[in-house]
């Protein structure tokens, strides 16, 4: 009872706090000084048609870098953490219920149209909506509904770690070659911006999406693997 | 705001509440996560809405896309009698 009243009490707080703010909100009319410039500049400085990609990798390249190390050590952790239990050569042959005719037919339609999306999502991160980050986690829900219909599929652990460290390390070289071409660190200028909308145009920036996304992709794959083999003992 | 949108903004704001009252509610544990599935779901639409489709991107994959996949993962496993 007194749970109840207390979660009550706690919803009604957290009410008042959202109707406050709602309350005193008025939109914005004009955009203020920083989005001003980047609405402004974006087409003519970074040549991509999308302003939130533009922001992403390269007016905020650093902190996306930063972004992508802690997932990096998430992914590193997990992997630490479960690797402990796991006995090299033992193979779990426990009975699994089969995964059902739906799930198996349509996965097999699924993945494959699944991975293309993601691939898609971050190849044209510069032009419409998404990116590294939505594509690389688009991937991963393909490999996790790979996993889903067979929970004894094996994935090459070397595979997934040659992908994720070398498109981590492509990244930080593209970073370091914009400091020596271009204007700094991660600068998309070292390859030609091309005229806007153009499927190779804004410089870097659709190698340095794609290299996040197949960083992204591999690291969440890495953790639902893991995840997948520790559970088998 | 545009009155279609509004409402459709009102429409999804209930029936994100909704789906979260049936997930804390439902008898079964699977209704339980497609229902919180559900709440990314209507979430990453009212992003769209919001004019904010990156975002809608990210809670569609990773909210309704990867989180119930893996709680179902993680159901299926526990249901095989696999545990410690």
């Amino acid at each position: 009872m007194i749970k109840h009243v207390i979660a009550l009490l706690l919803l009604i707080g957290l009410g008042a706090v959202f109707a406050g703010l709602m309350v005193g909100y008025t939109p914005d009319t004009v955009l203020n000084y920083t989005a001003n410039y980047y609405a402004e500049q974006t087409a003519s400085e970074v040549g991509a048609a999308n302003i939130v990609t533009a922001i992403i990798v390269t007016y905020r390249g650093l902190d996306t870098l930063g972004e992508v190390t802690v997932l990096f050590l998430t992914a590193a952790i997990i992997a630490l953490v479960l690797k402990r239990d796991r006995q090299p050569g033992f193979e779990a042959q426990h009975g699994w219920p089969p995964s059902g005719e739906l799930l198996h037919t349509g996965s097999r339609l699924l993945v494959p149209l699944v991975l293309l999306l993601g691939v898609y999502v971050f190849v044209k991160g510069h032009l419409s909506p998404g990116g590294g980050f939505q594509g690389g986690a688009i991937v991963a829900s393909s490999v996790l509904l790979m996993l889903l219909t067979d929970p004894l599929r094996r994935f090459s652990h070397r595979l997934i770690a040659v992908i994720e460290s070398g498109s981590g390390l492509a990244y930080v070289g593209i970073g370091f070659i914009g400091l020596l071409l271009g204007g700094g660190f991660l600068d998309n200028r070292i390859l030609p911006l091309g005229s806007l909308g153009d499927m190779f145009s804004a410089g870097a920036i659709p190698v340095i999406y794609s290299l996040i996304g197949l960083k992204v992709g591999a690291e969440f794959s890495s953790m639902m693997v893991n995840l997948s083999e520790t559970e088998e003992q | 705001m545009s009155p279609l949108l509004l409402t459709m903004s009102v429409l999804l704001a209930a029936a994100m509440i909704v789906a979260g009252i049936v997930t804390i509610r439902a008898r079964t544990i699977s209704i339980a996560i497609l229902a919180s599935g559900a709440v990314s779901l209507f979430a990453s639409v009212m992003f769209l809405l919001l004019a904010a489709p990156d975002v809608a991107m990210t809670e569609a994959a990773i909210g309704s896309g990867l989180t119930t996949f893996l709680f179902f993962f993680v159901l299926g496993r526990i249901r095989s009698g696999n545990y410690d």
